[in-house]
């Protein structure tokens, strides 16, 4: 028995790949959709697994410090360290920033240069929590000042000298997919230099501070010299940091060791899937959304062509059906046939999708995460909306006149 | 020809129905789970590496002088600005004396008329001594005639007392003289005391060295102890270096340091640590240790901002690894070995490391194992993997 459905396909092969590709192409749109959802969640996650903690002690009263800004005093974690089931503990600072090449640095104005990357600059103790946990090229930090490991979607390179502030850093390794919840790379420096960084004024707000300070009668006495000294002293130093990551001994209840520090520290502690629920139902929750409904709306109108597509295909074909109709073909095969065109175009759109995702994916400035799940669900999908679209075609083509075909 | 139509159409179509799941295939295994994570590997060797402590300090004289007053009072005269050279001993600027002059010469006119005083009481003691030589005279005359019964007992005693009382009067006259000789000296000390103070007000230049500052000018007031000008000796320069505490194992003075001036980042400056402090900061964390240059360039200026590496003795033939092999699984260092395509992670102990990322490998790892060192991303036990010579970038 011939294939008929092969054979008209055969008979009409290019109309049906360009529709085959066109379909493709939608459903590779729908795809990539679903794969930016994924990827802003997943860049909240990863954030979560590069950090290495399971516990996160911020600001009281805060929901930092990705979510908030949240600061505390660097010698916290002392007596965080000191809690039982509390296997490493460090701190760890945050700052999202504009980091310039070296060489353009003071070329042109902060800003305005081309050569600046938006990224996340982390300030880490080497060798404790926080640190990034692998490199795909270069080595970790040895100095305790002025190296960076950075996220290889900088776009900088190893040996290169970046400026962050008034300091310039050498890049000395590279690593992937440490990003910040909203998909800016990060730049990893040593912590004590980010403190500087963070909190560090620009030199001419420092000099005007200083005068200000100088210009104070209560604050620049004669009669006590030394005083205004002290004081510009203790105005230009910072010990601040925005998190404290904590791992616990393996096999210790996580809550138990934040509860002490919540009632008796005075900071807040949050678990892992706390801080989870915050980056991802608080800190993304508009913008997934508005990703999300886009989605959805994609969904439905990618179901709607597909369906309508197959539908015209079909009505293109009415005189021939009436053809087969009338030499007695059985209902059952023209049905087949209509079935099987439908069911092949899904199958060769669904292809051509995930192929194009696939390779347009990594070309998108932020993080595409196509995941399998996705894609099996989207071959379901496809498929029932091909059965479901070629039931209204096949209706339509049962009920054509046989006499159609002789112009009746 | 129709037949070979539909043939071709059918190779076509079979050959696109080809290509498509070509595509399809290449695209799972490489993304996906499926994919394999690509890795580079290293051979594990032995070696020496010479570690380095790295700091960061700022350039101090060991020796400065903070001059001032001992006392408040009104800067009279600066005689030297910032960056000149001084001696040891120069002027460097005068306090105002206020009355220190005036009362030196009242002094020295007490000192004048303590003088007069004592010349009156020697004068006064020789009137005494001749009454007294007289009264003797006088004493003995009369205790003769006495004694001859010329005269009556009562004369006798009469010229007694006299002569006792100008023994008296002479004892008084040296008391006297004595008392105006201690006036004397007394006030001489007092107005040598005050010309002490006098040539205090001067401030003097203790060392040889350049001025940093000059803190008042000529009118101000100041307290005691406040610096009119400060002095440092530009041949004690050194830099006052903090290391991380967790990083400073090892550190000791003599040990030889390379200097990178923030002013003059190309050149490195041969250094060598002359002192570790006792006393480590418990706020920042950091060791103290002073470095001095050996050969300190002339523009060095205090304050400026130095990167100091110290370099320590090399160490004992070990395994050398990349620090990026070096990975933490739960509580456990070790790092990922691949025996014959599989992967298994092997803790070690980790010994030195040096400033270029080299780390010693104490026990673990034997010469010649194949580790992992860069990856796509975290890997597991059961990690595909396809090893690569280099993932991203060029080694630097």
């Amino acid at each position: 028995m011939i294939s008929l459905a092969g054979r008209d396909i055969l008979h009409s092969w290019g109309k049906f790949v360009l529709t085959g590709i066109g379909l493709g192409l939608l459903i590779g749109v729908t795809l990539t959709m679903a794969g930016v959802y994924r990827g802003m969640v997943d860049d909240a996650r990863a954030l979560l697994n590069n950090s290495g903690a399971d516990l996160w002690v911020v600001q009281q009263d805060t929901q930092g410090p990705y979510a908030e800004s949240s600061s505390l005093r660097d010698d916290a974690v002392r007596s965080v360290l000191g809690l039982p089931g509390v296997a490493r503990a460090a701190n760890v600072t945050y700052l999202t920033m504009q980091v310039r090449r070296a060489a353009a640095a003071g070329v042109a104005p902060a800003g305005a240069s081309d050569d600046d990357v938006r990224a996340m600059v982390v300030g880490f103790e080497p060798g404790q929590p926080g640190e990034p946990g692998y490199l795909v090229a270069g080595r970790h930090i040895t100095r305790s000042h002025y190296e960076a490991v950075v996220d290889i979607r900088t776009g900088f390179v190893l040996g290169e000298r970046i400026r962050i502030r008034r300091h310039d850093y050498t890049v000395v390794g590279l690593t992937r997919r440490m990003v910040s919840s909203g998909g800016d790379p990060m730049v990893f420096i040593p912590l004590k230099d980010a403190q500087e960084a963070q909190f560090l004024k620009d030199n001419d707000a420092i000099v005007n501070e200083r005068a200000r300070t100088a210009a104070n009668p209560s604050l620049n006495r004669p009669g006590v010299p030394g005083l205004l000294e002290a004081i510009q002293a203790s105005q230009a130093n910072n010990r601040n940091v925005n998190a404290i990551l904590v791992q616990v001994q393996p096999g210790t209840d996580v809550e138990g060791v934040a509860e002490p520090v919540r009632r008796w520290k005075h900071l807040e502690a949050f678990t892992r899937e706390q801080m989870e629920e915050i980056l991802v139902a608080k800190l993304i929750a508009t913008s997934a959304k508005q990703i999300g409904m886009f989605l959805v709306i994609l969904a439905i109108v990618s179901a709607a062509i597909v369906a309508f597509i197959i539908y015209t295909m079909t009505l293109g074909k009415i005189r021939e059906i009436a053809v087969l109709k009338l030499i007695g073909t059985r209902n059952r095969t023209i049905a087949g046939m209509i079935l099987q065109q439908a069911l092949g175009l899904g199958l060769i759109g669904f292809i051509v999708g995930k192929v194009a995702a696939t390779v347009w994916a990594p070309v998108f400035p932020k993080y595409v995460l196509l995941e399998t799940g996705d894609a099996v669900r989207g071959l379901l999908a496809v498929m029932v909306i091909c059965a479901l679209a070629s039931t209204l075609a096949i209706r339509v083509a049962l009920k054509v006149d046989p006499a159609a075909a002789i112009g009746g | 020809m129709k037949r070979s139509s539909i043939g071709t159409r059918r190779l076509v179509l079979g050959l696109l129905g080809v290509v498509l799941i070509a595509a399809m295939v290449y695209v799972v295994m490489r993304s996906g789970p499926l994919a394999p994570t690509r890795v580079t590997v290293v051979e594990a060797a032995e070696g020496r590496l010479t570690p380095a402590l790295f700091g960061i300090g700022t350039v101090e004289a060991r020796r400065s002088y903070v001059i001032g007053p001992t006392v408040a009072g009104r800067v009279r005269a600066v005689a030297v600005d910032v960056g000149d050279t001084v001696k040891a001993g120069q002027l460097l600027a005068e306090m105002d004396p206020v009355d220190l002059d005036e009362r030196t010469a009242a002094l020295d006119a007490s000192v004048a008329r303590a003088g007069s005083a004592m010349a009156a009481a020697d004068a006064q003691r020789r009137d005494a001594q001749a009454r007294k030589e007289l009264a003797a005279v006088n004493a003995r005359r009369y205790v003769e005639l006495g004694q001859q019964n010329f005269i009556s007992a009562g004369a006798v005693e009469a010229r007694l007392q006299e002569q006792a009382s100008a023994d008296a009067i002479v004892s008084a006259a040296d008391a006297n003289l004595a008392a105006a000789r201690q006036d004397q000296q007394r006030l001489a000390a007092e107005r040598a005391g005050l010309r002490q103070q006098r040539a205090n007000v001067r401030l003097l230049a203790p060392a040889d060295g350049v001025v940093t500052s000059r803190d008042a000018e000529p009118g101000s007031t100041v307290v005691a102890g406040q610096a009119v000008v400060r002095v440092i000796e530009p041949s004690s320069l050194w830099v006052k270096v903090r290391l991380d505490q967790g990083r400073s194992a090892g550190l000791a003075a003599g040990l030889p340091a390379q200097v990178v001036l923030r002013s003059n980042p190309g050149r490195a400056f041969a250094g060598k640590v002359a002192r570790v402090e006792a006393i480590s900061d418990s706020v920042t964390e950091e060791r103290v240790a002073l470095v001095a240059l050996d050969q300190a360039p002339a523009s060095l200026s205090v304050g400026e901002l130095a990167e100091v590496s110290v370099a320590l003795p090399s160490t004992e033939r070990a395994v050398l690894l990349p620090n990026a092999a070096i990975k933490r699984l739960q509580a456990q260092t070790g790092v990922w070995v691949m025996e014959g395509g599989a992967l298994r992670f092997v803790s070690v102990r980790i010994g030195q490391a040096s400033l270029d990322g080299q780390v010693q490998v104490l026990d673990g790892v034997k010469p010649g194992t194949a580790v992992v060192v860069h990856s796509e991303k975290d890997i597991g036990a059961h990690s595909r993997i396809t090893v690569v010579d280099s993932l991203a970038g060029r080694t630097p």
